[in-house]
C-alpha cells in the first residue's frame, strides 16, 4: 500500500483542500436545522412574518456558501484522482518495464493488462469518492452528534450508542467484503486472459471447429464470475436495512426522550424537531458512507493488487550497476563453465557451457530442438543470469554490467520477430534513434528486405500494425534484422531468426553479414548452410557442448553433427549429383 | 447522437427485459420502501406533535405510532434488502449475457475483423467496458427506481398535507431537472473520448507488455515510456474533464434542492402562523422536501454514472453488432470424411479492394495428392491457406471440396476435414494434454502420449516438472518456440483428418527431428489430399506437385524433377540451398 500512496504526494494541496471545502460545505449544511429550529421557536412562537423571512433567505445563503466550496472540492479531487491515476499508471508501466525475463515469464501477460487498466480505474474512482466524502461523512455525522449534545446531554445520548452501533455493522460488512472483492478481480483476469487467448488463436480454434467449446468454457468461467459477485453483492446488500433499522430505532428512542424532557420542560418542541432533523441527516450521510465505503473497499482490492505488482516488479528487478570499462586483451565473448536452470523448470537447461569467441568471429549454434540453443545466447545480453559459471563479455561478467551498457553492445533478433505499430521508418530506428535514412536503407539492403520496401507505396512511412501483424512471417523477420543492423553492435545475435526466409535469401543474408568486419555474429539455426561457414560451430545437445569446431572438422568428428547433415544434405547431393 | 442514445437504451432495455419477474419484484419493494419511508415521516410528525410542551405530553398516544413506527421499519428493511438482492441478480445477470454475447460473437466475427484490429482493443471492450457499464447500471437500478417513486410518492404525500406547499414544491422542481440534463448533455462526449483513450492505451499495454523481450533487448523503455506518459497525458486531461464535469451535477441540484427547503421552510412557517399547518405537520414536511429532492440528487448522480456506461455499452454493442461471417446456408451441407479432391476455379481474392492480390487462379487437386508451395515471402502462400479453410471467402470463382463449393457446405465440417499446423504456434493455457487433445478432447491418455510420440514431443514432455499434467501459461509461456511446434503437430497426429495443411509446420523444429516427424506425417499423410508450405527444399521434394508461388500467381508447377528441368525460377532456387 506504501507504494501506492507515494503516487499521491504530488497532489498534496489538493488533498488537503478538496476534503476542507467539502467539510466547509457541510458545515453549513450542519446549521440548517438550527435555522429551521429558530424558524419555529422564535419566529411561529412569536408569530414573526419577517424574521421567518430572514432565516429562509438565510437558508439560500447557506446553500450558496455550500454549492461554491462543493464544486471547488469537486474540482480537487478530480484533479488528484485522476491524476494520481495517470502517475500510477506510469509508475506500474515503468515497473513492468524494469522487470526481468524471469519475472515477465512468471507474471503473464494478462494480469500485467489488467492490473495497470482496471485496477487503476477502480482506484481513481476510490480517491475520487474518498476526498471527497471520507471528511464530509464523518464530520456530519459527529458534528449531527455535538450538535445534538449542545441541544440537550441526555437525548444527545442516543447518537453516541447509534454512531457506534452503526460503525460496528458497516465495518463488518466491509471486512466481509474485501477479500470477496479480490476474488472478484481475480477472476476477471481469468476472463481476459481466455479472451485474449481466444483472439490471438483463433486460426487455431476455427481448424478445429472448436468454438463451441471455448464458448462453453468462457461461459462457465463467466457464470463463476457472476456467482461471486452476486455472492459478494448479497453480503454488501445487508449495510442498507441494517442502517436504516438502527437509525430508526434511534429515532423513535430520540422522540420518545424528548417527548419527557419536554414534558418536564427541559427541552422545548422546535429543538426536538431539530434533534430529530439531526438524526435524519446521519442517515441521509450514511448511506453515502456505506457506498463510498464499498466503493474504497473495492479499490482497496485493486490497490493491492497493483502493490503486488509493484512487489513483483521489484524482485524481479534488473539490477543497476556501475559503467564498466574494457579488459583489453581478453576474448570477446567467453562462457566460463555455465549452466542455467530457470525458475520453475526443474533440470538444468544449459550444462557446463564453456568457450571462447575473439572479436569479429562468426559463431554458429546448432542443435535439436529444446537443446538450448535460445538459452545459450539469451546469456549473453544477460537476460537470464547464469546459475552456474559465468558469461564474460569483454572481459567482464555479463552480471557485473549495468544493463543499457552491455544491450548496448548486443543486438538480438528474438526467434519471435515482431514489429510494433508505427511506421517502418520508426521500427527501425529502435536501433538507433540517430540513424539517418541512408544508414536505414543500408541496413535494410543488408537484411535483404529492400524489395519488400520497394513495394511498399510509402516506402519508410509505411504503416506496420500491432506486432506488424499486416506483414508476413519472412518480412518481419527481415526488417527485424534490419533493426538490430541499424544499431551496429558489436555483438549480433540471430536466434533462428531466418527460419521463414527462402534458401537464397538466406543465403544473400549471410553473405551480407559477412560485410561487418567488427562484429562478432552469432547465428543460431537449425540449417547445416546456414552456419556450415562460420568460425566456429558449436554443437548442442541436450543442454551440453556436444562438438566445437570448423564444419570439416565437426564432420569428421562429432557424430551429433553428421547426423544433422546428413538428414539434410546426405538425399539433395543426390538429387543434385 | 442522440440516435445512437435511443438505440443504446433499447438494446440495454432489451437485455434487461429477461429478467421479467426479479424486475417486478425489485419495483414491487421499491414501491413499498418507497411509500412506507415516507410514511415513516409522517408517523414521526405526529409522534411530534403529542408534544406540546412541559406537562401535555401524551404518551400514550405516542406510543401507539411509535409501535407504528417500528412495523414500518422492519418492513422496509426487509423490502429494501430483497430489492438489492433483485437488482444485484439482474445487473449481473445482465453484463453475464452481455459478455457472453460478445464473446460469442468473438468466435462467428470474420477473420478479416479480427486482422484488422488490436487484440487489446477488443479485450478492452469486454473487459472494461463491460465493467463499467455493470457500475453504471447497478447504480441505475439502485438509485433510479427509488428516486423516481420517491418524487411521485413524496409528492402525493405533499399534495395530502397541504396543496399549497406542495405547490411551491412543484414549481421549483424543474429548475433541478434542467441543471442534471443540461450537464449530462454536455459529459456524455467527455465520458466517450476517455473510453476511447482507455482503448488505445490499452492497446499499446497489451502489445508492448505482449513482447516485454523484444522492448528490452533494444533497450527501448525509455521512449516506450515517453509514448505511454503522451497516452497518458490525454488521457488523464480527458478523464479530469469528464469527472469534473459530471461532477458538478451534484452539488448544483443541491443547490436547488436547498432552494426548495428554504421555500418550503418559509410557507409551512407561514401556514403554521394562519393555522393552516401544525408544527408536526411542518416537519414532516420539511423532511419531505429533504426526502423529496435527494432523489433528485441521486438521479443527477446516476445519470452522469449513467453516461459513463452507456458510452461504454454503445462501444460493446458496437462490437455485438459488428456483421459476422455469413452464416451457413440453410442447405449447406455436411461434410463428412471427404475424398480430398479440390478445386479451383477462376479463383480472384484481395484483402483491400484496391491492391489485387490472387487474380483468376486455377487449380485442381486430386484426393491423395501431396502438393507443396514454395515461393518468395508475401506470395499468397498464406492467402491460399485461408481460401482453402475458408477463413476467407473468394471474391470471384469457387474453391471446391468433392466438387461441393466450399460455400456450400458448413465451415465446421469443412474444417474438420483439415488438419492444420501453422508456423505461428498457439496453444492454450492449460495442460499439457489439454493441448494435445484439443482437437479430440475425448483422446485416452495412451492416445496423447502415443501422438505426442510420433510428434517426437513425449520426451521433453516427461522430462517437465508434472510431464502431461504440466500447465503451460498462457502463449506457451517458458516452452521454445520449437517445443510448441511438437505439440501443435501432435495436436494434429490426434486427430486424423482426410486434409492436412503444413504451413511452416517445421520451421522451428531442428532437422534431425524434422526427419523423424516427416517419417510420422509420411504416414498420416499416406492418401490424404496435403498441402505443405516449407522453404526447406527438402521437405517438398517428395511432393507430387510442386506450385511456385509469385505475386499471387502461379508461376511453374509440376514435381521436383520436372521442375528442375524447365531450369527456372524452382531450379533458381532450390541451387542456392548448396551455393555459399
Amino acid at each position: 500500500m506504501k507504494r501506492i500512496a507515494k503516487y499521491l504526494k504530488g497532489y498534496k494541496k489538493e488533498i488537503v483542500l478538496a476534503p476542507l471545502f467539502k467539510m466547509l460545505e457541510a458545515t453549513f449544511e450542519l446549521f440548517v436545522p438550527l435555522v429551521v429550529a429558530a424558524m419555529i421557536d422564535i419566529g411561529i412562537a412569536n408569530g414573526d412574518k419577517i424574521y421567518i423571512i430572514k432565516m429562509a433567505i438565510l437558508l439560500v445563503v447557506l446553500g450558496m456558501v455550500g454549492l461554491i466550496s462543493s464544486v471547488t472540492a469537486q474540482y480537487f479531487s478530480a484533479k488528484a484522482a485522476c491524476g494520481f491515476a495517470a502517475k500510477l499508471r506510469n509508475g506500474l508501466f515503468e515497473a513492468i518495464q524494469g522487470m526481468s525475463f524471469t519475472g515477465i515469464d512468471k507474471a503473464g501477460t494478462s494480469t500485467l493488462i489488467n492490473r495497470m487498466t482496471t485496477d487503476v480505474n477502480q482506484m481513481q474512482t476510490g480517491v475520487n469518492l474518498l476526498l471527497r466524502l471520507f471528511l464530509r461523512s464523518p464530520f456530519i455525522v459527529f458534528g449531527a452528534m455535538i450538535m445534538a449534545f449542545t441541544i440537550d446531554v441526555k437525548a444527545a445520548f442516543v447518537f453516541a450508542v447509534a454512531i457506534p452501533a452503526l460503525s460496528i455493522l458497516v465495518f463488518s460488512v466491509m471486512l466481509l467484503t474485501i477479500p470477496l472483492y479480490e476474488k472478484v478481480q481475480k477472476q476477471l483476469d481469468t476472463l481476459l486472459s481466455r479472451t485474449r487467448e481466444n483472439l490471438t488463436g483463433v486460426r487455431v480454434i476455427r481448424a478445429f471447429g472448436k468454438e463451441q467449446e471455448e464458448t462453453e468454457e468462457f461461459i462457465a468461467q463467466n457464470r463463476i464470475y457472476t456467482k461471486l459477485q452476486i455472492y459478494t453483492g448479497k453480503i454488501a446488500a445487508f449495510m442498507n436495512p441494517g442502517t436504516y433499522v438502527v437509525l430508526n430505532i434511534a429515532i423513535v428512542v430520540l422522540i420518545y426522550i424528548g417527548g419527557r424532557q419536554v414534558d418536564s420542560g427541559v427541552l422545548k418542541q422546535g429543538q426536538v424537531v431539530a434533534l430529530y432533523n439531526y438524526m435524519s441527516q446521519i442517515l441521509v450521510e450514511l448511506i453515502k458512507l456505506v457506498n463510498l465505503i464499498i466503493t474504497v473497499t473495492k479499490s482497496v482490492a485493486c490497490a493491492k493488487r497493483a502493490g503486488g505488482l509493484f512487489a513483483m516488479a521489484e524482485d524481479e528487478k534488473e539490477k543497476e550497476r556501475a559503467q564498466k570499462g574494457k579488459i583489453q586483451g581478453t576474448a570477446k565473448v567467453v562462457f566460463e563453465h555455465a549452466a542455467l536452470v530457470y525458475k520453475n523448470g526443474g533440470e538444468e537447461a544449459l550444462t557446463d557451457i564453456d568457450f571462447s569467441v575473439q572479436s569479429g568471429e562468426t559463431v554458429g549454434i546448432i542443435g535439436g530442438t529444446g537443446s538450448g540453443k535460445s538459452s545459450l545466447v539469451h546469456l549473453i545480453p544477460n537476460f537470464y543470469t547464469a546459475t552456474k559459471g559465468r558469461v564474460l563479455v569483454d572481459g567482464i561478467d555479463v552480471a557485473d554490467y549495468p544493463a543499457a551498457q552491455l544491450r548496448d553492445k548486443v543486438g538480438i533478433v528474438m526467434q519471435k520477430a515482431v514489429l510494433f505499430k508505427g511506421t517502418i521508418r520508426e521500427n527501425l530506428l529502435w536501433g538507433n534513434k540517430n540513424a539517418g535514412d541512408d544508414m536505414l536503407m543500408a541496413a535494410i539492403e543488408k537484411a535483404q528486405a529492400a524489395d519488400i520496401l520497394e513495394k511498399k507505396e510509402n516506402g519508410l512511412d509505411e504503416m506496420v500494425e500491432q506486432e506488424g501483424r499486416n506483414l508476413s512471417g519472412g518480412q518481419r523477420q527481415r526488417f527485424s534484422i534490419a533493426r538490430a543492423l541499424v544499431k551496429n553492435p558489436e555483438i549480433l545475435i540471430l536466434d533462428d531468426s531466418a527460419s521463414a526466409l527462402d534458401y537464397a535469401t538466406d543465403a544473400a543474408l549471410r553473405k551480407a553479414l559477412r560485410s561487418l568486419e567488427n562484429t562478432t555474429v552469432f547465428i543460431v539455426s537449425q540449417r547445416t548452410s546456414s552456419i556450415m561457414h562460420a568460425d566456429k560451430i558449436i554443437v548442442l545437445d541436450d543442454g551440453k557442448i556436444a562438438g566445437i569446431g570448423r564444419h570439416e572438422e565437426l564432420l569428421r568428428s562429432c557424430e551429433v553433427y553428421q547426423e544433422i547433415y546428413a538428414s539434410q544434405f546426405k538425399q539433395g547431393e543426390e538429387a543434385a549429383g | 447522437m442522440k440516435n445512437n442514445k435511443n438505440k443504446t437504451w433499447k438494446q440495454i432495455f432489451q437485455y434487461v427485459s429477461h429478467y421479467k419477474i426479479r424486475l417486478c419484484l425489485s419495483l414491487i419493494c421499491a414501491l413499498v420502501t418507497v411509500v412506507l419511508t415516507l410514511y415513516v415521516p409522517i408517523l414521526t410528525g405526529r409522534a411530534i406533535d403529542c408534544i406540546i410542551g412541559a406537562g401535555k405530553v401524551d404518551f400514550a398516544e405516542m406510543g401507539k405510532i411509535i409501535l407504528q413506527i417500528l412495523i414500518c421499519v422492519a418492513v422496509t428493511s426487509l423490502a429494501q434488502w430483497g430489492m438489492s438482492i433483485c437488482n444485484n441478480h439482474i445487473t449481473y445477470h445482465v453484463v453475464n449475457d452481455i459478455r457472453r454475447e460478445a464473446f460469442e460473437k468473438i468466435e462467428h466475427l470474420p477473420l478479416s475483423f479480427i486482422d484488422r484490429h488490436a487484440t487489446g482493443e477488443i479485450v478492452s471492450k469486454l473487459i472494461t467496458d463491460v465493467a463499467q457499464f455493470a457500475d453504471g447500471l447497478l447504480m441505475g437500478f439502485t438509485q433510479l427506481f427509488t428516486g423516481v417513486l420517491t418524487i411521485i410518492g413524496t409528492l402525493g404525500f405533499m399534495m395530502f398535507l397541504n396543496p399549497k406547499i406542495a405547490l411551491v414544491v412543484v414549481c421549483v422542481t424543474p429548475l433541478s431537472l434542467l441543471v442534471a440534463k443540461f450537464i449530462s448533455g454536455r459529459t456524455y462526449h467527455l465520458f466517450l473520448k476517455q473510453s476511447e483513450l482507455r482503448a488505445e492505451q490499452t492497446g499499446f499495454i497489451d502489445e508492448m507488455v505482449g513482447n516485454l523481450k523484444t522492448v528490452k533487448a533494444y533497450q527501448h523503455e525509455s521512449e516506450n515510456m515517453e509514448h505511454f506518459r503522451n497516452i497518458n497525458e490525454r488521457l488523464e486531461k480527458a478523464s479530469l474533464d469528464a469527472t469534473f464535469y459530471s461532477s458538478i451535477t451534484n452539488p448544483a441540484t443541491r443547490f436547488v434542492n436547498n432552494v426548495v427547503y428554504a421555500g418550503v421552510g418559509l410557507t409551512g412557517a407561514l401556514s403554521v402562523l394562519s393555522g393552516s399547518l401544525s408544527v408536526g405537520q411542518l416537519s414532516s414536511f420539511l423532511n419531505y422536501a429533504n426526502q423529496y429532492t435527494k432523489p433528485f440528487n441521486e438521479i443527477s448522480g446516476v445519470l452522469t454514472e449513467l453516461q459513463n456506461a452507456l458510452a461504454c455499452a454503445e462501444r460493446v454493442f458496437g462490437l455485438t453488432e459488428e456483421a459476422e461471417e455469413l452464416p451457413d446456408a440453410k442447405d449447406a451441407k455436411v461434410l463428412e470424411k471427404c475424398s480430398g479432391k479440390i478445386e479451383l476455379n477462376r479463383v480472384s481474392f484481395s484483402y483491400v479492394p484496391h491492391k489485387k492480390l490472387i487474380e483468376n487462379l486455377n487449380l485442381s487437386v486430386d484426393p491423395g495428392q501431396h502438393i507443396a508451395i514454395v515461393g518468395p515471402t508475401g506470395c499468397g502462400k498464406t492467402t491460399l491457406i485461408n481460401l482453402l479453410m475458408r477463413f476467407y471467402d473468394v471474391n470471384e470463382g469457387a474453391v471446391c471440396v468433392d466438387d461441393i463449393d466450399l460455400r456450400n457446405c458448413t465451415r465446421h465440417s469443412l474444417r474438420r476435414n483439415y488438419g492444420m499446423v501453422l508456423q505461428e504456434t498457439w496453444l492454450k493455457a492449460g495442460s499439457i494434454k489439454e493441448n494435445i487433445s484439443f482437437g479430440k478432447p475425448e483422446a485416452t491418455m495412451a492416445e496423447v502420449v502415443e501422438a505426442a510420440k510420433k510428434a517426437h514431443a513425449d520426451g521433453f514432455i516427461r522430462r517437465l516438472p508434472e510431464g502431461y499434467d504440466t500447465v503451460i501459461g498462457e502463449d506457451g509461456g517458458m516452452l521454445s518456440q520449437g517445443q510448441k511446434q511438437l505439440l501443435c503437430i501432435a495436436r494434429i497426429m490426434l486427430c486424423h483428418p482426410p486434409m492436412l495443411i503444413l504451413d511452416e509446420a517445421t520451421s522451428s523444429i531442428d532437422t534431425r527431428t524434422e526427419l523423424k516427424i516427416q517419417d510420422a506425417f509420411g504416414k498420416l499423410m499416406k492418401g490424404r489430399t496435403s498441402f505443405i508450405v516449407a522453404h526447406r527444399l527438402s521437405t517438398i521434394k517428395e511432393a507430387d506437385r510442386i506450385l511456385v508461388m509469385k505475386d499471387g500467381n502461379i508461376i511453374e508447377q509440376g514435381n521436383h524433377q520436372e521442375l528442375l528441368k524447365q531450369n527456372g525460377f524452382y531450379a533458381a532456387l532450390y541451387q542456392s540451398q548448396f551455393a555459399i
